[in-house]
């Protein structure tokens, strides 16, 4: 079958600039770049399915139609395209608002994460085992300062020793 | 039976809305619920009737509900139910009045004591593991009752840890003795159990892996005792009947079919015995009395997998026998302690002192059950002791194993040592110590004490009707073949090698218990020396390792960053795809047949959209970057209509349109420049990405085109279009009927879109905000009217006019390009695009007043309509007698006016319209009247 060049050319270009945008940093350089993406891969749906013909409308005079099916698939990916675009664009104005520009940073929690595995860290969830008991009441002690001060230094000989778990609000 | 499950799931449903009712009394009406399916059961148990239950649920997959009262499940059911109701009841007088966390408690214990009971019902495998795994995650929930102490939490993800990893294993095991034996049921698949293959052999062990993990044994054994952090009732439950017990059971349902397998007895007696000991060594160091029978079930659990794995007529008995003595002592222990705790606000023996006076029924029912524990006569656990003794006397005449003598051994040392412990335990409890001064109590309802006194006699009237339970629990016996005694369940069975060993049990450990300082030391002594390999601390090395991986790798793969995230996905393209492509390129067989243009006006336009979009990617400008790449759009629209894509171009220009204008309206506030970064190598790379994936995909769109060697499906959609579709434009029809699912689903992420910006601008989660933005009595308003919002220089008189005159005419319009859409291009998408544009005419004249004046609805309400009017008219035709989205046609006579021709799609292409209309106001009352808003107020700030 023989194939249209000058609808290949125009893909490709469209694919490659629209590639070129969207690796750029600035969020409305993205959005651009989505749609030219868009718009090229829209025309490769066109181009894979078939020369071109008539409107695909059930008419009876015999003329060769272009395929609707991949017709069907271009139309709803434009009009998400706009939704997304939508979407991209408040949160450009979004970002602006808050930052003062519309770039795309990297994201902070990720790097914390690679600054964990750079230092052979466990996760920041990760419960260490420690000598604690089970206790179906109560909750862990806060950590308690143990160097002895002149405030609590008459206090700590008197204190009750306490075994038990400590009530909620049972503590002075 | 499938209606005790569900009564149960309905217990635990309303739960939450009985304890807010009836505070903690609200858990004796959920008793009632086990405590029924016991009276309900307990008379076909008795008379050994097979109730069998099947409900079909996915039969393809071998996935029904069977429901299987039976031989082994028929005892287990009842310690389940009776346990339950029990221990339920018991919760109505345990926790404090007023505790804020029992709505969730009591709806999770309920389905849990539900699962269970589902679990020992089941017959199907893959139902079987279904509760197997439901008993996992609620006891998950219920040993994490009391989240806030870092233990608990890590006691909680121990078990969900080790028994979700048994319950995988088991699953795999399963799944291959489905396809193997080629039945899911349990009961056929141990009637014929499938040649022991090697995959055979290794399934029964995976399934094991599960039943060894659940029940806690050597090496898994280490989640129990944490398990504790649960409240005590639940320790009741999940120590004595639930839970643990589902290994036991699993493991005494496949013995019938897999106990002569050559490893199958010396695995699970050397790990039963091991267990045992380890356990009852363990409970001699507790000072906790709750932890000290925690690892008493530990202990005992080994001695009950050991029993159930044995696989003779006796043995089976036995092992029911003893399952049934554990269940009902070992409650009582934990309900004991429970009151104990709850009494005396301790459970530490070297604080307690004295309880015995002061705590009598306790006292009595914890030494009733205490000798059970023991094996002492008359209660039912020296009677179901004395009958495994006896079983594994026979083992060698039974089986032709010559290992009875050590297993006999082990059990020996291992009762020894359930002795001291159970001594220990009641001493520690209750007895009056000198050095310890005696206990203040607060006096407790005497309600407390009913469960654990019933329990009690329970266990004293079992050990005297030891011959009527024979009958009972012997059935499960009939599935081996006879052995050499005939068992029977009695307190007196003449002097005999059981006897003795009892005897020499319980005085050896009543002398481990007399020396137990000179013990403990001993015991102190070895630990310290010799390093013991320890389970728990390997499980947590693997914990932390699997941690350490997990950040490890998302470190790398997790870099944060949007251009390295598609780089990645760049790479992929060029390297896959690509690669292939040049392949095929460089083999080239059949030549490629290429032409310039099938229409010259072509080379003109793309001509067109290739500067554009160049001259896009070399824009500084936003604006001008915006512009352009509308261009582009129009250009594509034009390249669709020389194709022979009508609807596609219609919607590209009204869509792009659209865009354009909210990319303007969003760009008045952003900077007319991107912010220019000085990398010039980076911009570099870019662009060689972006050249390299351009290449790589028009390389492909030449070699698919290329590759076309069939016609067009276009053709074979034509005539269904007509006949089942209703309609003459066939890429309409596709969109509303033969590829509906796929609209639909555009459509709930057109409004998930919508959403998103709206609140992103809002930033408001309460729409109700929204709606009261719009002004009141707008209806009212009169036609023409002066917009006073738009200040005079701002405003051509013209525009508003011709814009009003207009408005209505094209509102109608769109609702013509859409209704026309099925035979004509057009369709809901095109109609609500135009009606949008219409809308936006309208902001642009006047703001966000005269948008609300053309509009006055909520934009979400909208979208919701127009989502469920879709939804609505694909489920429309079932009522006609067709499938969901299947296009009904309907020719309604109207007398002089014709024939309406209705075809039911228009419906989802109404909803697709309301869709669309309702995307177009959200963007435009955010980015449109929600920035003019942002606007009005940093003015009026700067002017204060």
């Amino acid at each position: 079958m023989s194939v249209d060049l000058t609808l290949i050319i125009a893909i490709g270009v469209l694919v490659a600039c629209g590639t070129t945008l969207v690796l750029e940093r600035s969020l409305t350089r993205i959005l651009v770049g989505f749609v030219l993406l868009g718009n090229g891969v829209n025309l490769f749906f066109i181009v894979a399915s078939g020369p071109p013909g008539a409107a695909p409308i059930v008419r009876d005079n015999g003329e060769r139609m272009a395929d609707p099916l991949p017709q069907a698939m271009a139309l709803t990916a434009i009009v998400i395209t706009l939704g997304v675009t939508a979407f991209g664009l408040a949160l450009a104005y979004r970002t602006w608002q808050l930052e003062g520009h519309d770039d795309v940073q990297d994201d902070v929690e990720d790097a914390l994460v690679i600054r964990r595995a750079e230092r052979d860290d466990l996760s920041a969830s990760f419960d260490e085992v420690d000598e604690s008991l089970p206790e179906e009441e109560g909750a862990d002690l806060p950590a308690v300062d143990d160097e002895v001060t002149d405030e609590n230094a008459e206090t700590a000989d008197d204190e009750p020793h306490n075994d038990g778990a400590p009530d909620a609000g049972g503590t002075r | 039976m499938i209606t005790l499950l569900a009564a149960h799931l309905l217990a635990a449903a309303g739960a939450p809305a009985l304890v807010r009712l009836l505070d903690r009394r609200a858990f004796l009406v959920l008793a009632l619920v086990p405590a029924a399916s016991f009276a309900w059961l307990l008379p076909k148990v008795v008379a050994g009737d097979l109730v069998t239950q099947e409900i079909s649920w996915v039969p393809g997959l071998g996935l029904d509900i069977s429901l299987r009262l039976g031989e082994v499940s028929g005892p287990f059911s009842l310690l389940v139910t009776g346990v339950g109701a029990l221990v339920l009841f018991y919760c109505g007088w345990y926790f404090k009045p007023g505790d804020t966390e029992l709505w969730r408690f009591s709806a999770v214990f309920t389905a849990f004591a539900g699962a269970m009971l589902g679990l020992v019902l089941s017959d199907n495998v893959y139902v079987l593991y279904i509760f197997w795994e439901l008993t996992t995650v609620l006891s998950y929930l219920l040993v994490g009752h009391n989240p806030e102490r870092r233990a608990n939490r890590r006691a909680a993800m121990n078990a969900l840890l080790v028994t979700t990893f048994g319950g995988l294993a088991m699953l795999a095991g399963l799944v291959i003795l489905h396809l193997t034996s080629g039945t899911p049921l349990l009961s056929e698949i141990v009637a014929d159990p499938p040649e022991a293959t090697v995959t055979v052999q290794i399934a029964v062990a995976l399934a094991l892996v599960g039943a060894v993990s659940k029940s806690a044994l050597v090496p898994f054994h280490f989640w129990l005792p944490g398990a504790m952090a649960a409240p005590t009732p639940v320790s009741a439950y999940l120590h004595a009947a639930a839970m643990v017990k589902a290994g036991i059971f699993l493991v005494a349902v496949l013995a019938p079919a897999y106990a002569d397998l050559a490893w199958w007895r010396p695995t699970l007696a050397t790990l039963g015995i091991v267990t045992m000991v380890i356990g009852g060594l363990r409970a001699l160091r507790q000072y906790d009395v709750k932890l000290l029978l925690a690892y008493g079930t530990v202990s005992q659990l080994g001695f009950l997998t050991l029993i159930a794995s044995i696989g003779t007529r006796s043995a089976a008995v036995a092992g029911l026998a003893m399952v049934v003595a554990h269940a009902l002592f070992k409650s009582t222990l934990f309900l004991v302690v429970g009151i104990i705790d709850r009494s005396a606000g301790t459970r530490d023996l070297r604080d307690l002192s004295g309880l015995w006076r002061l705590l009598p029924w306790p006292f009595a029912a914890a030494v009733v059950a205490g000798a059970s524990m023991a094996g002492i006569p008359p209660a039912f656990g020296f009677v179901a002791k004395e009958a495994v003794l006896a079983s594994i006397e026979d083992l060698g005449a039974d089986t032709g194993a010559g290992w009875g003598v050590v297993a006999l051994a082990g059990i020996v040392v291992g009762t020894i040592l359930t002795v001291a412990y159970t001594a220990r335990f009641v001493w520690g409890a209750f007895a009056t110590k000198a050095d310890v001064p005696p206990c203040d109590i607060m006096r407790r309802s005497s309600w407390f004490v009913v469960s654990p006194v019933i329990l009690t006699a329970a266990s004293l009237v079992a050990g005297f009707s030891g011959p009527w339970l024979t009958t009972i629990l012997g059935r499960a016996g009939e599935a081996y073949p006879a052995g050499a005694h005939e068992l029977e369940l009695t307190l007196w069975h003449g002097v005999n090698l059981p006897l003795l060993l009892s005897l020499t049990t319980i005085v050896l450990g009543i002398a481990l218990f007399v020396a137990r300082r000179s013990v403990a030391a001993a015991q102190h002594a070895i630990t310290d020396r010799l390093p013991m390999p320890d389970a728990e601390q390997s499980y947590y090395a693997v914990v932390r390792g699997v941690e350490r991986v997990s950040v490890e790798l998302t470190g790398r793969v997790q870099r944060g960053s949007l251009p390295f995230y598609l780089g990645t996905i760049i790479v992929v393209l060029a390297l896959l795809p690509g690669s292939m492509l040049v392949r095929a390129f460089v083999l080239d067989e059949g030549g490629l047949d290429v032409d310039l243009a099938d229409r010259p006006a072509q080379v003109v336009i793309v001509a067109l959209v290739i500067g554009a979009a160049i001259a896009a990617v070399r824009s500084r400008r936003r604006l001008r970057a915006v512009l352009l790449v509308g261009l582009t759009g129009y250009g594509t629209a034009m390249l669709f209509v020389l194709h022979g894509a009508p609807d596609l171009a219609l919607t590209q220009v009204l869509v792009e349109t659209f865009l354009l204008v909210t990319f303007v309206l969003v760009l008045r506030r952003l900077p007319p420049f991107f912010s220019e970064r000085p990398f010039t190598a980076d911009r570099w790379v870019r662009i060689a990405a972006g050249a390299t994936v351009g290449l790589v995909v028009a390389g492909l769109a030449l070699l698919t085109a290329a590759s076309r060697i069939a016609d067009p499906i276009g053709q074979e959609f034509a005539e269904p279009a007509v006949s089942y579709g209703g309609g003459y434009n066939i890429v309409n029809v596709t969109l509303v009927d033969i590829r509906a699912w796929d609209t639909l689903g555009e459509l709930s992420v057109l409004v998930v879109a919508a959403t998103g910006v709206a609140s992103l601008i809002h930033l408001l989660t309460d729409r109700a905000e929204r709606i009261s933005r719009v002004p009141s009595g707008s209806g009212s308003q009169r036609w023409l009217q002066r917009l006073d919002a738009v200040r005079a220089e701002r405003r051509s008189v013209v525009f508003e006019v011709v814009t009003r005159l207009v408005f209505h005419a094209v509102i109608v319009y769109s609702i013509f390009i859409m209704l026309i859409g099925h035979n004509e291009p057009g369709g809901g998408f095109a109609g609500g695009l135009i009606a949008g544009l219409a809308l936006m005419v309208r902001y642009l004249v006047g703001g966000r007043q005269e948008l609300d004046a053309a509009a006055p609805v909520d934009a979400g309400l909208v979208l919701g309509l127009g989502l469920a009017t879709a939804a609505l008219a694909g489920l429309l035709p079932t009522l006609l007698g067709g499938g969901v989205l299947q296009s009904a046609i309907v020719d309604i006579p109207l007398g002089p006016l014709g024939e309406l021709h209705l075809v039911t799609s228009v419906f989802f292409d109404i909803g697709v319209y309301l869709v669309v209309i309702g995307l177009a106001l959200d963007v435009l009352r955010s980015l449109g009247g929600g920035i003019d808003q942002h606007v009005a107020d940093e003015d009026q700030a700067v002017g204060v």
